[in-house]
């Protein structure tokens, strides 16, 4: 467990740098985080990320690209060019939620 | 407690799905009650039951089709009723299923064992050309029989083994494959000839990670290439090319896919029954569906985080029977369903290693049920014969619900060896292509 810093302010964060508490984020930490990461955060994005985070909170865990595909309104080929480093893991990241349980 | 039928007073319980879930509960609970008391329905859609961990050995020549088929309703007891139909949907609000006849079967109790069924049809390219020529899956009755066909046919040349996505039956059943593989090219005498690759979506040779540094390990032993991370976009069958949504392609000369999986399709009929995946949302540890306290649901059918497995499936059955009959009785549930699983993993050469887990402990090395048993995560002759023996096993223990000595439903925590709290350095091992 270690800290960041986003938008001028210290959030709790695992190894891997997932959100520990996803209450801490906020829109702005999305940005940065993203333009960390070479994406500039459109529409589309934020469709995903506020799905994500929706998901989360109903569910307790991040949903799998699959799941993403057939219920985000996003599909797993757009998914993949609007995160390219794995839509799940990276998108819940930015949305700051913790890693996605997916595989058994 | 549950509101008796006027007409019969007694319980009505229907099962959907004779597979090895409905089977050895439909099995259980009429040995529980007696025939006035409880009226059990069995549906399937067909009478043909599959002993699924034979599916494996069929492409390799090991096993017979015809030796792992049985009827399904020669596996039930006397006073259970069989239908042999197909499943419409569950209406909820009416406690009703209906048959794709048309047929509507009331019930006060109602299980889900339908399992779960293969969706090459998602993946682009999967089912079309190709696809039971060049491309096959071992994972249904039909792929395994024309995947031996097709094994026999090859002289050499790249094998892709791919699976899709999580969550698939059985995890460690395609690394089996691989292992097999490289023993069937290696008594061939063609194995120079034959590059074996393992394509996978997880990080690792499996999901969990000391098994996954384990079996990491033994692909490499094999020679076998493992690409990891790989979420398959496209299958181009003719071609012989997996491409993955983030670019990287794997060529094959003979391609076996292990398609996503979901849930029944009268699921995704019956609304409010299941989630994305057509899978029914379930207490991981009572076995009662959180969508209504009257449906319960076991094994494959299930969206709780074990692996879709015919020993979870076994394990569960247990709590899952003691759980309906304190439910027809109004008594609280015992939610001890702890997650427990329990596989062989065939490693070729007549050796198998096991492994034995739940949703808490990982798969461990040790010896398996105690300190004095079958090696845990250990390549033994021992544990080949194991798997062999459990086929008759399960037609003759484990379906007919008899307890197996020795094997309960809980893990076993003595006997396993817990791993020192280091840092994991398994994720350096895999072999990126």
């Amino acid at each position: 467990m270690s800290t960041a810093t986003y938008a001028g302010q210290q959030v709790e964060v695992n190894d891997e740098g997932f959100f520990v508490d996803p209450a801490q984020w906020n829109r702005q930490m999305a940005i940065e985080m993203a333009t960390a990461d070479g994406i500039e955060l459109g529409d589309r994005h934020w469709q995903v990320i506020e799905f994500m985070r929706k998901e989360y909170f109903e569910k307790g865990t991040g949903p799998t690209v699959r799941v993403l595909g057939k219920s985000s309104g996003v599909a797993v080929k757009e998914l993949y060019e609007l995160f390219p480093k794995g839509p799940a893991k990276m998108a819940a990241r930015i949305a700051g939620i913790p890693k996605p349980k997916g595989c058994i | 407690m549950v509101d008796r039928s006027e007409e019969t007073m007694s319980t009505r319980i229907v099962i959907l799905g004779a597979g090895t879930g409905g089977t050895l509960t439909a099995n259980r609970l009429r040995r529980h009650y007696p025939r006035s008391a409880v009226q059990i329905t069995v549906v399937d859609q067909d009478d043909q039951h599959v002993y699924q961990p034979g599916l494996l050995f069929v492409p390799f020549g090991m096993s017979d089709a015809a030796d792992i088929v049985k009827p399904r309703h020669r596996q039930l007891r006397a006073g259970i009723e069989f239908i042999e139909q197909t499943i419409e949907r569950v209406v909820l609000d009416t406690d009703t299923v209906v048959l794709g006849d048309g047929t509507e079967l009331p019930y006060d109790v109602l299980v889900i064992a339908t399992g779960a069924v293969l969706s090459p049809e998602e993946t682009e390219g999967l089912a079309g050309p190709g696809w039971m020529s060049k491309v096959f899956t071992f994972y249904d009755l039909d792929g395994a029989v024309a995947l031996a066909d097709a094994l026999d046919r090859f002289e050499g040349g790249r094998l892709v083994v791919n699976v899709v996505d999580m969550p698939i039956k059985c995890p460690v059943a395609p690394l089996e494959f691989c292992f097999l593989a490289d023993a069937y090219f290696t008594e061939r005498g063609i194995r120079d000839k034959v590059e074996l690759t393992y394509a996978t979506p997880l990080d690792g040779a499996f999901t969990k990670p000391v098994a996954s540094r384990e079996l990491t390990s033994l692909l490499g032993d094999k020679h076998i290439n493992l690409v990891t991370e790989f979420n398959t976009g496209e299958v181009d069958g003719e071609a012989g090319i997996l491409t993955g949504y983030d670019g990287r392609q794997v060529p094959f000369d003979l391609g076996v896919v292990i398609p996503m999986h979901s849930g029944a399709d009268f699921v995704g009929r019956s609304e409010g029954l299941g989630d994305e995946l057509n899978f029914v949302a379930t207490n991981p540890h009572t076995l009662q569906s959180t969508v209504k306290a009257n449906v319960f649901a076991i094994g494959d059918a299930t969206n709780v985080p074990a692996s879709k497995a015919g020993s979870v499936t076994h394990f569960e059955g247990e709590v899952l029977v003691d759980n309906i009959v304190r439910f027809i009785d109004g008594a609280p549930l015992d939610a001890s369903y702890d997650g427990h699983a329990n596989c062989f993993i065939e490693t070729g050469f007549d050796k198998a290693l096991m492994i034995d887990f739940n949703y808490d402990t990982e798969p461990l090395p040790g010896h398996f049920p105690g300190p004095i048993g079958a090696p845990l995560l250990k390549e033994s002759r021992l544990n080949h014969l194991g798997k062999l023996m459990f086929q008759w096993v399960y037609w003759h223990g484990l379906l007919p619900g008899r307890n197996i000595p020795g094997i309960g439903p809980a893990m076993p925590a003595r006997g396993k060896q817990h791993p020192e709290p280091t840092g994991d350095d398994y994720l350096n091992e895999e072999v990126h292509v």
